[in-house]
Order: C-alpha cells, then sequence, then structure tokens
C-alpha cells in the first residue's frame, strides 16, 4: 500500500522547560491503514524522542492511549490514519484528554479519575458462604450488566464529559458505569451502598444526558443509558 | 552528574508488576504481610487483560472431564518437557481456582442451568485425546480483561498499596539472600529503594523480541532481564511460542476460541488443510504444531496474502449470532484492522510471537531456584509468564497461562507471606542504587550515534527471521552473530529526552538492554539444543531426542557477559513420553 504524507500537530509541553502548553507539527510517512499511534510512534523513534505519550497493547484492550484526536476522545491504538487524516493523509491534530491535569505532552494525571472508580465500591460484595462450587447466574441475569464489564477505564468517556470539564467532582461517566457493571450484578449485595454514593451531589444527577460519554467510548459501551439505569434505580429505589 | 532524588521504603514484601499472576500475589498477601506492588503501568493496563479465549479447568459443567486428563493434556501439549508434579498441582488447583474467581465475581458465560460455560480449546481433549473437550471456562472471548479487572477490583476492596508507573530496574542482595528492589518513577525521574525482606516478579514476558507478536509493546521482559544480569540463570529459553492466528503482519492475536467455536483454517486453494496434520482433532491441534503447519502451507506456495505468506481463518459459516456472542471483540478487530467483515469473508493470518514458556525458574512455591539442583534463593519469588516452574514444558496449552497466573500467584503469595513472617528486615547494603543511577546517567549522556527504535527495529526482524517457527544451525548462528553485533550498536545508543517527566525515552532505552541479553540467551540455548521438541523446531534436527534432550536448560550470563548453559532434569511422573498424534 502507498505511504501517505501526514502532518500530526502535536499539543506539547514539558514542565521542566515550558511556560506553556504550545503546538508543533510534525510530518511523517504512514500507511492509510496505520494507527495513529503507530504515526505518534513514528514522531519518537525517528524525529523527537522527547514525546510522551502513554501506550501498551496497541490493539484497543488495555486503555493507556486515550487522546484527543481531532478534537474528539479516542484511542490512539484504535483510530486509523485513513480515518482520522483521510485515505490520501493530511493533517491529524493529537492532544490530551480534557479535565485532568496534563504533565507532560499527552500524559495527563490519571489519579483524580482512578480515585472517582475506586468511591463507588467497584468489587463485589457477597457476604453469604457460597461453598465449593460457583454462584447459579442465569444467562439473563448476566446479560444485565454485561456491557459495563467491558470497561478498560481508559477515561475517554469522562474526560469528554461537558460537566465534568466544568465540575471535576463529578463523579464521571466511568465510575458510574462501574458502579452499573455490580448495580446490576444479581450476586451483588452492596446496590443499595452504591445507590447512595452516587445519589449524592457529585453523583449521577449531575450528568445532562449529553451522550458525549457514549460517542467517546473505545469499547462500545451504551455509557448514557448505563447512567440512565442507575438514575432510574435511584429514583425508584430498585434494580 | 545531575544529583537524583532517593526515596527510601521499608516494606514486608514487594510485588513487582500487577497483571494476574502480580494481583492474584497481592491478594494473598493482603492482611498477612505489609506489602508494595510495583507497576511500571497502571494495573489495568497489564496484558493479562488481552487474554481472549479462556481459563482450563476440569470443572465437567458440561460434559465428563477430569483433572487427570487435563494434566495429561498438558504435558503431552508440552511435548514432555513439563514437570509432571507441578503440572499436576496446576490442573487439581484449576477447578478451585475459577470458583474463587467466580466468587471473587468474574462474570463468566453461563450454561442455562446457571453454572460456569464451558468450551473447547487446542489441545484439550478427553479420555487422553480421543476428541476435543468443553474445558475452558470463559467470559465471552475477553476472559483475560475480566481475570485482571476482577482481581484488581479485589485489590481495591483490601486497599493494596500500589505504586503506579514504578519501574523497577535492579535488585541488592545482602547476606546471600534478596534485601531490596530500586524503582525508578516515571513521573518524576527519582529513584526509590525498597528495603524488604522478599520480593515476587511478576513482570509478564518478553515477546518484543519479535517483529510479528501479540506482545504488548511493554512486554520487555524487565523482570527475567534483571535478575538474569544479577546472576539468575534463566530457564527454557529456547522454548517460545508462536500463536498460529495473529492477524495478517500485526500479529495481533485471533484467540484459539474461534477455532473452539468451529473456525476452520484454510489455504490458497481453500482447503482444510489441518486435517492432513492432525486428522483427529483437526484445527484443535495444539499451538506448536498448527504454526508450524500454516508455515509448511506457505513454504509450499499455499500461502494467501499480498507475500503470498500467511492463510485464512475462516468463520463464515458459523452462525452470526454466535460470533456476536461468543467473538465480539476478536471480530471487531479484525473489522478495525483489516476491513474485512468476519461473517463473511475469511481472515488472513500468520503466527505471531505469543508466549515465553521459559524464564526465571521457581519451584511450585514460587521460589527462585538458581542451580540444577534446587537450591532457593531466599526472598526472591516469581510468577505468571516471566517464571518457569516448568507447567508448560516446550509448549504451553491454550488456556494455561491464564491458570498458570491465578494457581502461581496464589501460591507465591502465600510463601512470600510466610516467608516475610518467619524473618528480618535484611539490612540494606550500601550504595543500593548506585548502578541504576549509573545506568540512568550513561543512557542520558550518551554521545552515540545509534537510536533505540532502530536497534530494536533490527533485532526484532532478526528474530522473526532467524529464531522464529523453523530453526536451524545455520539460522540461529546468523541469529546469534546480528545479536551481538546489536549489543555493540547498543553501547552507542542515545536519547534525546534528558529530562525527569516521564522520559519514556528513557525506559525504552533501558528495555532494549533487557530484550538484547534474552534474545541472546534464547538463541544460545536454542542452538544447543540438537533436538525438535514443543515450540523449538530445528529443520537440520527435526526429531525429538528423549535420550540426549529431556533436561531443561538453564543460561547464565557471567561476569564477562558470555552465555554459559548447564541442565537439569525433567521431574519425570506417571505419563511416559510417546509420540505427539492428535
Amino acid at each position: 500500500m502507498a505511504l501517505v504524507d501526514v502532518e500530526l500537530k502535536i499539543r506539547r509541553y514539558n514542565p521542566d522547560v515550558d511556560p506553556k502548553p504550545h503546538w508543533q507539527t510534525f510530518t511523517v510517512k504512514a500507511e492509510p491503514t496505520d494507527r495513529v499511534l503507530d504515526a505518534l510512534h513514528t514522531v519518537k523513534w525517528e524525529q523527537d524522542g522527547t514525546l510522551s505519550f502513554r501506550r501498551s497493547c496497541a490493539h484497543g484492550v488495555c486503555g493507556s492511549d486515550a487522546v484527543m484526536i481531532n478534537g474528539a476522545n479516542a484511542l490512539a491504538c484504535i483510530e486509523l490514519v485513513q480515518k482520522a487524516a483521510g485515505p490520501k493523509g493530511g493533517r491529524i491534530t493529537v492532544e490530551p484528554i480534557r479535565g485532568l491535569p496534563v504533565i507532560k505532552d499527552l500524559v495527563v494525571d490519571m489519579e483524580p479519575f482512578f480515585a472517582q472508580y475506586r468511591s463507588v465500591l467497584p468489587y463485589l460484595v457477597n457476604n453469604d458462604d457460597p461453598g465449593y462450587t460457583e454462584r447459579l447466574q442465569s444467562p439473563e441475569e448476566r446479560a444485565r450488566y454485561e456491557d459495563t464489564t467491558k470497561c478498560i477505564l481508559c477515561a475517554a468517556c469522562t474526560t469528554a464529559c461537558p460537566v465534568f470539564w466544568g465540575n471535576s467532582g463529578y463523579v464521571g461517566p466511568a465510575a458510574i458505569v462501574n458502579a452499573h457493571r455490580f448495580i446490576f450484578d444479581s450476586r451483588d449485595q452492596a446496590g443499595d451502598q452504591r445507590l447512595d454514593i452516587v445519589n449524592q451531589r457529585s453523583g449521577v444527577w449531575k450528568c445532562r444526558t449529553a451522550f458525549s460519554c457514549t460517542e467517546a467510548c473505545p469499547r462500545g459501551i451504551k455509557v448514557t443509558q448505563a447512567i440512565q439505569e442507575v438514575k432510574r434505580a435511584v429514583f425508584t429505589d430498585k434494580v | 552528574m545531575a544529583a537524583v532524588e532517593i526515596h527510601q521504603h521499608r516494606y514486608d514484601a514487594v510485588i513487582v508488576g500487577a497483571g494476574g499472576a502480580g494481583l492474584r500475589a497481592a491478594i494473598e498477601t493482603a492482611g498477612k504481610c505489609r506489602t508494595a506492588v510495583l507497576t511500571k503501568l497502571y494495573p489495568t493496563r497489564s496484558h493479562t487483560g488481552a487474554a481472549q479465549g479462556g481459563m482450563c479447568a476440569a470443572l465437567a459443567n458440561v460434559e465428563d472431564d477430569s483433572w487427570e486428563w487435563h494434566l495429561f493434556d498438558t504435558i503431552k501439549g508440552g511435548d514432555y518437557l513439563v514437570d509432571q508434579p507441578a503440572a499436576e498441582i496446576m490442573c487439581r488447583e484449576a477447578i478451585d481456582a475459577v470458583i474463587e474467581l467466580e466468587h471473587f465475581g468474574l462474570p463468566f458465560n453461563r450454561t442455562p442451568e446457571g453454572r460456569i460455560d464451558q468450551r473447547r480449546f487446542g489441545g484439550h481433549t478427553r479420555n487422553h485425546g480421543e476428541a476435543p473437550v468443553r474445558r475452558a471456562c470463559y467470559s465471552s472471548d475477553r476472559t483475560g480483561h475480566m481475570i485482571l479487572q476482577t482481581l484488581y477490583q479485589q485489590c481495591v476492596a483490601r486497599g493494596v498499596t500500589f505504586f503506579n508507573e514504578f519501574q523497577v530496574l535492579d535488585v541488592a542482595f545482602a547476606e546471600g539472600r534478596l534485601a531490596a528492589v530500586v524503582a525508578y518513577e516515571l513521573a518524576t525521574g527519582d529513584l526509590h529503594v525498597f528495603n524488604t525482606k522478599a520480593a515476587l516478579f511478576a513482570t509478564g514476558g518478553f515477546g518484543k523480541m519479535f517483529k510479528v507478536s501479540s506482545n504488548a509493546h511493554t512486554l520487555t521482559g524487565d523482570g527475567p532481564g534483571l535478575l538474569y544480569r544479577r546472576g539468575v540463570p534463566m530457564q527454557d529459553m529456547e522454548f517460545f511460542q508462536f500463536h498460529p492466528t495473529g492477524i495478517y503482519k500485526l500479529g495481533i492475536l485471533l484467540s484459539e476460541a474461534a477455532r473452539g467455536e468451529g473456525g476452520i483454517l484454510r489455504n490458497a486453494s481453500g482447503e482444510r488443510f489441518m486435517e492432513r496434520y492432525a486428522p483427529t482433532v483437526k484445527d484443535l491441534a495444539p499451538r506448536d504444531m498448527v504454526s508450524r503447519a500454516i508455515q509448511t502451507e506457505v513454504l509450499e506456495g499455499r500461502g494467501v496474502g499480498e507475500a503470498a505468506d500467511a492463510v485464512y481463518l475462516d468463520l463464515t459459516h458459523l452462525p452470526p449470532e454466535q460470533i456476536d456472542e461468543k467473538l465480539p471483540d476478536i471480530t471487531e478487530f479484525v473489522r478495525t484492522y483489516l476491513g474485512i467483515e468476519p461473517k463473511t469473508a475469511p481472515i488472513p493470518i500468520q503466527p505471531t510471537a505469543h508466549y515465553a514458556m521459559g524464564g526465571i525458574p521457581t519451584n511450585v512455591s514460587g521460589e527462585v531456584v538458581v542451580d540444577g539442583g534446587g537450591t532457593v534463593f531466599p526472598g526472591l519469588y516469581a510468577a505468571g509468564e516471566c517464571a518457569c516452574v516448568s507447567v508448560h514444558g516446550a509448549n504451553r496449552l491454550g488456556t494455561n497461562s491464564l491458570l498458570d497466573i491465578v494457581v502461581f500467584g496464589k501460591r507465591g503469595g502465600a510463601a512470600m507471606a510466610a516467608f516475610a513472617a518467619a524473618t528480618d528486615l535484611p539490612p540494606l547494603p550500601d550504595g543500593v542504587a548506585d548502578d541504576v543511577v549509573r545506568r540512568v546517567d550513561v543512557m542520558k549522556s550518551g554521545s552515540g550515534s545509534e537510536k533505540v527504535g532502530a536497534v530494536r527495529a533490527d533485532l526484532q526482524a532478526a528474530m522473526t527471521e532467524k529464531a522464529f517457527v523453523f530453526r536451524s544451525e545455520d539460522l540461529l548462528a546468523g541469529a546469534l552473530s546480528a545479536v551481538g553485533d546489536l549489543q555493540a550498536r547498543y553501547q552507542e545508543v542515545t536519547i534525546d529526552d534528558k529530562g525527569p517527566t516521564f522520559n519514556y525515552d528513557l525506559t525504552e532505552a533501558l528495555e532494549l538492554g533487557y530484550l538484547l541479553d534474552l534474545a541472546e540467551a534464547s538463541v544460545v540455548s536454542a542452538r544447543a539444543r540438537t533436538e525438535s521438541r514443543g515450540a523449538h523446531f530445528r529443520t537440520d534436527h527435526p526429531t525429538r531426542d528423549d535420550e540426549h534432550w529431556m533436561r531443561h536448560t538453564l543460561a547464565a550470563r557471567q561476569e564477562d557477559g558470555n552465555v554459559v548453559l548447564s541442565y537439569k532434569p525433567v521431574v519425570t511422573g506417571a505419563y511416559l513420553p510417546m509420540e505427539r498424534k492428535y
């Protein structure tokens, strides 16, 4: 396949030398079917080793490389050059996800995000002795929460949410998704506690149903629907 | 030399790596001893999360099964290089391990009766090879993701202490036992010395020494690499698994579950060629055999793809709803990266470097053993892919890696907690961080003309050309010479980033050093083994030679950099070596 020219316009910031963030443009050759991550690697490995970004699996399952590509959140390892720049090449802008403090270049501070995740009791609570065999769960019961088990904690949803940008105290879509995963699991016994947590001022009622989270989710989770289901559970006090 | 901030910590136990093995070990030590978990990533980024198909255990939920059959399959699949007592532990404890994961909340797929569902997987058979058996417990085609998430959730519930984005670069010994690990903090560039009674390494594999690889960019063998430099021998490094079905050119894994669900491999003329290589289990033969079959089809001119160097994985005959329900993620990878709809078109695939059977030698308690006589190095533990117990022998069966990490992560964690409870904190040697300070400084102050990316790419190309599915003396001699040249070029590497903050330029350079050393150990081990066994196939020695080679390799690095090989016997058991037919 023919290589195309790609102009990567990247938001740079190095706290050790830069007073504030700035844009820098690199030109690289790429195949249209390359990932945006591949183009970032070409910059880092061939042109400027100081460019910093997180990545690991490179195929959309580890959640390391959520960035903003052409103004929309995505994983750099799922977004292809032919989509981001067009099949004949062109410009791609890459910047850090919004709403979390930028540390260096595309690397943001993930600690506030994980603190929100931890706040919703993101683990199964069941105090009954299950004995030596598995707890039973029907395929239908499992289907009730399967969608939200797909979350990889990449933060694309939370950092696409306009409410979160304006109020970093908002627990955010990802934490609610993870609350949903347990609230609707038939084996779990802490649903009431979690509903109380997400019913707080920083919880689900902050959601304005903008659907930005659903559009941003690289795993195709119906995030807004999950939030609505949690709202309904809080409101009706039943799951 | 710029002053480096060095922070001091004291713990009873340190776990290095937070994938499945590290997290399972952390659950075990929680509440028993003060533990720090160090990971160069965030725990949920670990490559356990990329495992797809399942985790085998003879639950017999859907058809007759027994852990003895699982054991037999594991030993035969490993081409009799498996230590049988260790594999017996794994296959017996598999059942409790799966049940425990369910109790931890793992969302397994269920039978209509609500029990854990099971499906077929390569090399797993009923009654010693009669037919494929449904043994793999699974959660869609994201079983590893679910295991990683579930174990992390349980660590959150237990308040486990994590040091995220702390990259361990060295260990220190005192009084003949482990005394400290030294970590580099990615966010600041500071160093942290953890004075500890014990450390368990669970850093995963090193598949990034190959070009076509299913491995994450971060799988660079840090744990084995740094221990190897400190004198710990590496076991069975010649045995590296090439998974048959990587996405063409990219190497991204397409789970064996695709064939477990009924997928078929076809060559350029559409023939189901596995019928010729494994008449009984066909497409569900073990991975080493399927990868060789694919390469043979390609070499004999029946390949597909731009360079006729691939074959097809055909799912088009499966019901679309079965694909959506059981294989949603891998079919989405195919749509994303190849632009192909797997429901209507076959998928070009090729073998991809996948899994290191070899690594840090351990016993069944996760204790690191440093010689052929089973001598334990006090305080040093390892589990998961970076370790070699050896339960996988010369070729790991599909699903047994997820099993390995939970069974031996737990056993290693338990043994480490018991050790820590019975011992005092060792003294901290002087200058414990000196070597790391020096290595960082050398890398930052280098003035050579080589780049990390170029040296690494040449290493990956050489290993994929010369030390892949088919090997020979000529190829391996060429690989060794290439690695030697690359080690010389590595001395001339210069990095651009001299700063302290998220300097991945630096950490990638240090990681490349481990990949080079481990590649050398692998090639030297492979060159010496003049037979074909499991994943190690020599075209110049195409048969298994039990008389000379029923033994494990130990590769040790001497002070002068030379690799010295020694051997230790395989621990045999009830199953005697026989010809592997499927």
